[in-house]
């Protein structure tokens, strides 16, 4: 995968470490390892999906992509040009072309500026033009998204959630970017405008030919959004692959589960799941080896203390695991003796 | 399963409204709903569907101005609940009908340990001395399978995670045997690996108790997993009832279809998804006719004037409140 063109993102060995704790009063400092050796690219025009559960990672790397965050090593490219060391006017020019579409669209807008003070502003700062243009260019932004100008001297409160995330996405799109990083931007809706703020999104990276970050624990919306995923579990990827691949036949067992819990709308698919997988783990104390070890019922020998490196696989595929789920498995749940529609528990009792 | 057996929880016409601007405007709109023992009943719906008011009405913890049950009956254990008196009520809280919220978080107190919390319940409601209260407090801790139980009946809630907080939450419910379980959307703060423990959970604690589990949610993929009969709301009403196998397998109301089409699969690659136009109509400017008119496809000119009602699908307990669908499905 060698990213061309003006959209490709290429993320290289990101770590970050965050304090806890320390102080005069407070807990022992801890060090977390939020974000462990991440590496990926976006292609330009491509859709990768970043998922896994809280405290994985996944929104610190949308964030350390969009130097919300500062990574403590590794390297960010787009375009060419590395985020991590431009500065100045490159550094402008690349905040430019990079945008975020936050998760909560109540608290993501300023509730005292009017839309259009809100769509003008980014333009302000960028010098995009004269007054006129600006407007112009704040007024095109919101009918793209499919609101109408009419509304846009309204303050956010007049807006439901739905409506709000079509100012937030048209924010980030009066700049013109060419990737837009999304931090989940769908998980505060409805199902109904969810569905409506996907079409929306998809429309846009058609008509544009815009690069997506899609962060999402959502393995339906990712699997309908993104051509790659890269699935993430205390701060590492374990696993990488084209999204409709890894989904059907996952490689690793945390994938397996990832997959095997979501629920989905089919009572005949009913699963009976493992009593107890266990919790996550805090990412301050994470386990050795394999972090995934102590919830793995194929875990023995390294896993339990050398980590897995992530290995290329056939089919664009990489995977951290020494002891993948083989190939026949993979199509059934894991871990599970069947899948049986009447929940019968003791049929799930084996891995208890 | 509703017929065979006395239903643990009946409701019938239920009506409950808040006012706005001095006038009182219906939440829930004639709702007739009846949750037999050991069975699980989904009411899923959209934000502002009255799917929560429905829970709060029949615990009467709706907030005393402002809001009001205007007609209707809760029969529970042959009373009707919205006749009692506040005390009454009280000793029918937590006792018989107990509930769990969505947010593990904001719902313990974080100055109590996890034991004294669950002890509280049991000692307020039952009037057992300390010591037995902790033991219970205790078993039951051990029965939501918290691993090491003992030692962590002394911690404190931030020392859990959102998981095992909301298996808390779910143990403090149950320490009285309730016969009547309200759990509105209890997974949806929670991880879907976490999620799929604490459904399962539920599942099994509803056969061992008995009871009669209101599962309220927003996600058709939760409902297909737990539930055993499904009730779609929208705009306060019920627009379709089911068993989770009919309704999945022949949902009829354009709502409920649309909801389907319009949530994506993660098992399956889709050609597209088909969001449902518009928004849902405010409780304030409920059109005259089908709520869902106005956003629906299949509109004839009737529906916009005729309010129309929950009728039968070819005599079976599959409810519709569709007429255009239920004409359409006798040819």
């Amino acid at each position: 995968m060698t990213p061309v063109g003006s959209g490709a993102l290429q993320v290289a060995n990101l770590s970050k470490t965050f304090t806890i704790g320390g102080g005069l009063f407070g807990p022992p400092a801890n060090l977390v390892r939020a974000v462990n050796d991440v590496s990926f690219s976006i292609p330009s025009g491509g859709s990768l999906g970043l998922v896994g559960e809280s405290g994985c990672g996944k929104s610190t790397v949308s964030r350390m992509v969009m130097r919300l965050t500062e990574p403590d090593a590794g390297s960010v490219t787009f375009d060419g040009v590395n985020l991590l060391s431009a500065r100045g006017a490159a550094l402008r020019q690349m905040r430019r072309r990079v945008q975020i579409i936050f998760q909560d669209p109540y608290s993501s807008l300023n509730p005292r500026r009017t839309i259009r003070q809100t769509l003008e502003e980014p333009l302000h700062v960028h010098k995009f033009g004269s007054r006129r243009d600006i407007a112009e260019k704040a007024e095109n932004a919101l009918t793209e998204v499919g609101l109408s100008k009419d509304v846009i001297d309204r303050y956010p409160h007049e807006f439901s959630g739905g409506q709000r995330q079509r100012i937030g996405i048209a924010r980030a799109l009066v700049l013109d970017p060419d990737l837009i990083v999304a931090d989940e931007p769908v998980s505060a809706l409805d199902v109904s405008v969810q569905a409506q703020v996907l079409r929306l999104l998809e429309g846009l990276r058609e008509r544009r030919g815009l690069s997506f970050l899609f962060v999402s624990h959502d393995l339906g919306v990712i699997r309908h959004f993104c051509d790659h995923l890269v699935v993430m579990y205390l701060g590492r990827i374990i696993e990488e692959g084209p999204t409709a691949q890894v989904l059907d036949h996952p490689m690793h067992p945390y994938t397996g589960l990832l997959r095997d819990s979501s629920p989905v709308p089919d009572p005949k698919m009913r699963l009976a799941l493992m009593r107890i997988v266990g919790e996550i783990p805090s990412p301050a104390a994470p386990p050795p080896g394999c972090h995934f070890h102590p919830r793995c019922s194929r875990a023995e020998g390294l896993c339990l203390t050398q980590p897995p490196a992530l290995a290329a696989m056939p089919g664009e595929r990489h995977l951290a695991c020494y002891h993948p789920l083989p190939a026949k498995m993979r199509h059934t749940p894991m871990d599970i003796v069947g899948v049986s529609s009447q929940h019968d528990p003791t049929k799930s009792e084996r891995l208890a | 399963m509703s017929q065979h057996s006395e239903p643990a929880l009946d409701i019938r016409n239920l009506r409950t409204e808040f006012r706005i601007g001095g006038r009182w405007y219906p939440a829930v709109r004639d709702l007739s709903l009846t949750l037999a023992p050991n069975e699980t009943l989904a009411i899923v719906g959209e934000s502002g569907s009255g799917k929560s008011v429905t829970a709060l009405s029949i615990l009467q913890l709706l907030p005393q101005a402002g809001a009001r049950i205007g007609a209707g009956e809760i029969r529970f254990e042959g009373r009707d609940l919205t006749t009692l008196s506040d005390r009454e009520m009280s000793d029918v809280r937590g006792n018989s009908i107990a509930m769990i919220f969505q947010e593990p978080m904001t719902s313990l107190n974080p100055t109590m340990t996890i034991g004294e919390q669950i002890a509280e319940a049991i000692i307020i409601h039952r009037s057992v001395p300390n010591a037995e209260a902790m033991k219970e407090a205790l078993r039951l801790l051990n029965e939501m399978k918290i691993p090491s139980a003992a030692s962590r009946l002394y911690d404190y809630p931030h020392h859990f995670s959102g998981g095992m907080r909301q298996r808390v939450m779910i143990a403090m419910a149950l320490a009285c045997r309730p016969k009547v379980l309200l759990a509105d959307e209890p997974t949806t703060a929670l991880d879907v690996t976490i999620q799929a423990q604490v459904l399962l959970q539920l599942d099994e604690l509803k056969k061992a108790y008995g009871m009669g589990v209101l599962f309220i949610t927003h996600n058709l993929g939760v409902v297909a997993q737990i539930a055993d009969r499904v009730a779609v709301m929208y705009a306060g009403e019920v627009v379709e009832t089911a068993d989770v196998v009919s309704l999945f397998n022949e949902p009829v109301h354009p709502y409920t279809v649309a909801l389907m089409k319009a949530m994506p699969r993660s098992d399956m690659n889709h050609a597209g998804l088909e969001p449902i136009p518009g928004a849902g109509p405010a409780m304030t400017a409920m059109p005259p006719g089908c709520a869902f008119a106005p956003r629906c496809h299949l509109r004839q000119p009737q529906c916009e004037t005729a309010r129309p009602e929950l009728l039968s699908l070819r005599g079976s307990d599959h409810l519709v409140r569709c007429p255009v669908q239920l004409e359409g499905s006798k040819a």
